[in-house]
């Protein structure tokens, strides 16, 4: 593979944001928020990828096992808690393996109205060298999974620990997926060009991500709480010229810590006291969008662009 | 190199764990746990006692915390075991002050290389936690079940000698563990550990040898994390023990008793610039009613005594 690397896929048109079709969202609302908080399952024994190994220790890592396990014994009460009281729904970023290991945690974000969109089947399988039948069998899985547990019909696709292939947006445009959360490149959805259907890039955020606010930036939880309001405050602005997207991703085993889980409540109770927020889904987002025509207008716009750049 | 089918097989998926180690619970829908008193919550206060071997091996991984200079690393040999010159020393200065009660997970060589410092423990009146042989000996499952038993054994040999303690409580360094090691550590007369990082409530662990009791230890408020992983400063890690303590407080009120666990170093917080900020986060705690100090295992055994 390493022979055929390419400098970009292009898989999306370049389209600056000064001179852009306007996005007007539903109801006359500025800005969509959306909340996707990860729920994972990370295994005890799990296999190797030649890319990746799962865990930095060998098998069993109990500490950091134990760690995410911590999510799904206590973190996603107070995570789930602290979004009911600030009126958000989430938005599931699930590894649907979860759907076997913990049907309790489905039942309560299924009971609360949130939507799954899939994560692939645990977070320490990677679909870095799949074959794209290999690949399309666990899109078949996640649909079938999300399907059989919650009746919902998957819309969205984060891939397990963000890996990815050449060909993984086309076969997910293939499968009826509307919307993949792997890119960062905007805070506006774009189309994504694939061999087949319409697929769009819903702004998703690692900067917003407690994973990355976490585990990488290290910051300490009140920043975070800082951070959210500040990238709130510049979009709800920018949003009087055209509807923007605020995403912010969760792990509960972090963000539900009881050191950390004030600090991220919050934060969102101030942004569900702003006028003008759409408390949203992954799946209502990317309707509004093609109901809106934005895709087509969008599309049209950077092909525009590109024309007039010649 | 294509990866083969079996990459998508995925034999523990299944209704709960994806081992038999202990079963998923909801730590929210749990039967309500009372503390000795009525208290709310069990303050678990727990100071690493560490030896980090001028030769450690850097395989198959280090414990945190370990000599990163080149051979002869004096930096960090020095360094940390200031923590069993002066730091340790401090800590029990600040916790006898305090007229507080904690444990400390003691590497095994200590007993023989600083009795001192294991006798001050006992002397103190805290409980002494078997912290494994020295950090350069982690746990894992590539270790044989002689050699794994034989590290265990020793540790606790030398740990139970020196401070006529039963010991039976367990912290592995750098909280490791192989597949294996719950049985050796129950066949070995522990009875509750420390390692595992999923809960603020004592559960039970199954083994092979008998069960176990995985007692809570927060891992991402430990002073060596949020010190020397973080690189936040000492008021943010005082900022950060008071949030998780009112949380765990808060929900003691509906939920039963809460463990808040505060993991320090002998190294870190023993430094005289820091063991003040300890004082801070503990005064802030204590001055709350209903918190109730107690070594772990003494946590331990009042958990048990209501299952």
């Amino acid at each position: 593979m390493a022979a055929q690397m390419q400098s970009d896929l292009g898989l999306y048109d370049y389209l600056p944001w000064p001179g852009r079709p306007k996005i007007t969202w539903p109801g006359g609302k500025k800005l969509a928020v959306w909340i996707a908080p990860n729920i994972e399952f990370y295994e005890y024994d799990p296999p190797d990828n030649p890319t990746r190994t799962p865990w930095g220790r060998p098998n069993p890592d109990v500490l950091q096992y134990s760690h995410r396990d911590y999510g799904n014994r206590a973190g996603w009460q107070r995570m789930m808690a602290a979004m009911d009281r600030a009126g958000f729904r989430g938005s599931v970023s699930l590894n649907v393996a979860l759907c076997d290991h913990h049907p309790e945690i489905i039942r309560a974000c299924a009971d609360r109205g949130w939507e799954f969109f899939s994560h692939g089947i645990y977070n320490t399988r990677y679909v870095y060298n799949m074959t794209i039948e290999q690949e399309r069998e666990i899109i078949r899985d996640a649909f079938d999974t999300v399907r059989t547990h919650t009746g919902q019909e998957l819309a969205g696709w984060l891939s397990p620990a963000l890996s990815n292939n050449l060909w993984t947006m086309d076969i997910l445009a293939e499968a009826g997926i509307q919307y993949t959360c792997d890119m960062f490149h905007d805070d506006q959805p774009m189309p994504v060009k694939v061999a087949s259907g319409r697929l769009i890039s819903m702004p998703y955020s690692l900067e917003m991500n407690d994973v990355i606010v976490y585990n990488s930036q290290k910051v300490t939880p009140r920043h975070y709480g800082e951070i959210i309001r500040r990238q709130f405050d510049q979009l709800y602005r920018e949003s009087d010229e055209s509807g923007m997207v605020m995403c912010i991703p969760l792990h509960p085993y972090l963000v539900g810590q009881p050191h950390r889980i004030d600090a991220f409540a919050e934060a969102i109770e101030y942004i569900a006291g702003h006028e003008g927020v759409w408390q949203a889904t992954g799946r209502e987002i990317a309707a509004a969008y093609h109901a809106s025509g934005a895709y087509d207008a969008m599309t049209a716009a950077a092909a525009a662009h590109a024309q007039g750049e010649r | 190199m294509p990866l083969p089918d079996s990459y998508l097989d995925y034999s523990a998926r299944r209704y709960g764990m994806d081992h038999d180690r202990y079963d998923w619970s909801d730590m929210f829908a749990r039967k309500p746990i009372r503390w000795p008193g009525g208290a709310r919550i069990a303050l678990s206060i727990v100071t690493h006692v560490q030896h980090f071997p001028l030769d450690m091996p850097a395989k198959p991984f280090k414990a945190p915390g370990a000599l990163s200079m080149p051979y002869p690393d004096f930096r960090y040999f020095t360094n940390r075991d200031y923590g069993n010159r002066l730091g340790v020393f401090r800590v029990l200065r600040l916790l006898s002050d305090m007229g507080l009660r904690g444990s400390f997970a003691i590497n095994g060589c200590i007993a023989a290389r600083y009795p001192a410092v294991v006798r001050a423990v006992v002397d103190g009146g805290h409980e002494v936690v078997a912290h494994g042989l020295d950090m350069g000996k982690v746990h894992h499952s590539g270790l044989t079940e002689a050699d794994e038993g034989a590290i265990i054994a020793e540790a606790l040999r030398l740990l139970r000698d020196g401070s006529g303690q039963a010991v039976e409580g367990w912290l592995s360094p750098g909280r490791a563990q192989g597949f294996r090691t719950p049985e050796l550590l129950a066949r070995n007369g522990v009875r509750w550990c420390l390692d595992w990082a999923n809960d603020d409530l004592p559960y039970r662990m199954r083994t092979a040898e008998g069960p176990l009791l995985a007692m809570p230890l927060a891992y991402e408020t430990d002073d060596r994390v949020v010190a020397n992983e973080y690189f936040h400063s000492e008021p943010e890690w005082v900022q950060q023990v008071k949030d998780r303590f009112d949380v765990l407080y808060r929900e003691s009120a509906e939920y039963g008793g809460r463990v808040m666990s505060l993991p320090l170093h002998s190294w870190v917080s023993g430094m005289p610039y820091r063991v003040e900020y300890l004082r801070e986060a503990l005064g802030y705690m204590l001055a709350h009613d209903g918190v109730w100090t107690a070594p772990a295992g003494e946590i331990a055994a009042a958990f048990a005594g209501q299952e």
